[in-house]
């Protein structure tokens, strides 16, 4: 083996392997997009842009990430868009057997403990799927739960995920959950945290190609469901 | 005779039935069809079981666009089978209702299949007699099932579909390609047409202010131009189309037309024309 100067990057080989390179049909495409959901006292918000991408490409401007599954409960998803769609279907014809049996809506809670099972129903060919759930839950107070692709799921107070979620994030843990700062925490208005999740997507719009276009808003209160939708950058 | 190219020159075999009887004694026994899917075993022609790793006889791009009172739709009339311009006279644009239709860009032999499938869904349509046709929203998401479940066992309809329709007044347009991805936007361009006609397309809905401030004489401007710049670029594409458009009243699909191209400002240059 000669030895040589080398540049940042260059890689010696000693013995080069010839490995046969599969190419095989990949399922997955990530359709991009950011939601977030904070929970207050008596409401519960749930945003998310709709630009669907596809690579460097946008297929289309509007397709809504949140679907509206009772007047109590709102879920959003990101990821591939495909496999959302078809979980969020899986929900909704879910709920509506349970409604016929039990003669009441599914609660909150009831429904994020059954997707956390969905998801890991299909643990070896997962759905690609960042979820978010958010509602009020049978106190009236508001809940927010987040899932990992195959149902791992737990109860928060504020949550983002998506492409922009490392930038809006920590952002929420700083206005939302008052860290690094002298501590002062304050129950949040809904006022108030709709601004900080219109700021949070107009900042994300600024660094995330995938994120923008339009921004939806669910505001879930005893009253209902109430839908707000605004502008984003289109670049 | 042994009619399956497959098994010549292949050592017999009991459990292949040459005349491709059914079911055919077998000491695998009864299998599941999952598994007969997967192992590739339980054939009575002796065929492993695979699925489509890429496309053989191709269509380029689909344009839509809505306008005011409707839909209009593009695509060239080629099929080319890799680099050659195979079959020059292909419709690729399917009527399926009075009020829908289905563009088609990929593989052919898939579209061909599909068309198969949705006049089975129009005919239980007819026998029920209950009233109701199917509406291109409802032919949408059934397509869209269709595809996602096909790519969901790995064996996908190597197609990306544009479909257009108009229902009570309302336009519908939408697409969904091979991995189940479904999207509706009033501009749709597929293949090349997403790169080179799809800003064309979202440049004059923007400039217009809408849809409704398109007119069918606008629209049918709009698309050629797109049409003209894909002959220009896209290596794959052909200089005779069909539009098709669609409206309250129905569905119509043009005959072939060609837009005017400039070739003239080659002449000089080295290695174009000089």
């Amino acid at each position: 083996m000669s030895v040589f100067s080398t540049y940042p990057g260059q890689v010696i080989v000693d013995n080069p392997v010839s490995v046969p390179i599969e190419h095989r049909f990949d399922p997955y495409v990530d359709n991009g997009g950011t939601l977030l959901s904070i929970s207050g006292e008596d409401f519960c918000v749930v945003a998310a842009d709709t630009r669907q991408s596809e690579g460097y490409s946008i297929n289309s401007r509007y397709v809504p990430k949140s679907v509206k599954l009772s007047n109590k409960t709102v879920i959003s998803m990101g990821g591939c868009y495909a496999d959302c769609l078809t979980l969020t279907k899986k929900i909704q014809q879910s709920m509506e057997w349970y409604q016929h049996a039990h003669g009441k809506t599914m609660s909150t809670a009831a429904v994020a403990q059954m997707l956390s099972i969905m998801l890991y129903q299909k643990r070896f060919f997962p759905f690609y799927s960042w979820c978010i759930l958010g509602g009020l839950d049978e106190e009236g107070k508001g809940a927010v739960y987040t899932y990992d692709p195959v149902g791992s799921y737990e109860r928060e107070s504020c949550r983002c995920a998506g492409s922009a979620s490392s930038l809006i994030q920590p952002f929420l843990d700083n206005q939302i959950g008052f860290k690094n700062q002298e501590s002062n925490k304050t129950k949040l208005s809904l006022d108030q945290v709709l601004r900080i999740t219109k700021d949070s997507f107009t900042s994300a719009t600024e660094r995330d190609i995938y994120t923008g276009d339009y921004l939806e808003i669910f505001v879930i209160t005893s009253k209902g469901v109430e839908v707000q939708k605004m502008d984003l950058k289109k670049d | 005779m042994d009619h399956f190219p497959t098994n010549w020159g292949n050592p017999r075999s009991e459990e292949v039935d040459s005349y491709n009887t059914y079911p055919v004694a077998s000491h695998i026994g009864n299998v599941p069809h999952s598994v007969r899917q997967i192992a590739g075993y339980g054939h009575t022609n002796g065929h492993p079981t695979s699925h489509t790793q890429s496309p053989v006889v191709t269509g380029t791009s689909v344009l839509g666009l809505k306008y005011k009172g409707g839909v209009m739709m593009a695509a060239d009339n080629l099929a080319s089978y890799g680099s050659l311009a195979r079959f020059r006279d292909i419709e690729r644009l399917h009527k399926v209702t009075d009020f829908t239709v289905l563009g088609a860009s990929g593989d052919m032999s898939d579209f061909q299949y599909v068309k198969h499938l949705l006049d089975s869904q129009m005919i239980k349509e007819y026998n029920a007699d209950d009233g109701h046709t199917l509406a291109t929203h409802n032919i949408y998401e059934y397509l869209w099932r269709v595809m996602y479940n096909r790519r969901s066992k790995m064996n996908p309809l190597w197609n990306t579909f544009v479909l257009g329709g108009v229902n009570k007044g309302e336009s519908f347009l939408g697409a969904i390609d091979l991995k189940g991805t479904p999207y509706q936007s009033a501009s749709i361009a597929t293949g090349f047409g997403s790169h080179l006609a799809q800003p064309i397309l979202r440049k004059e809905l923007e400039q217009r202010g809408g849809e409704n401030n398109i007119t069918e004489e606008q629209a049918v401007e709009i698309l050629k131009k797109s049409m003209k710049v894909l002959w220009y670029r896209d290596a794959r594409s052909m200089n005779k189309f069909q539009l098709a458009k669609i409206t309250s009243e129905g569905v119509t699909i043009s005959e072939s037309m060609s837009v005017e191209t400039e070739w003239g400002f080659a002449e000089n240059i080295r290695g174009y024309g000089a």
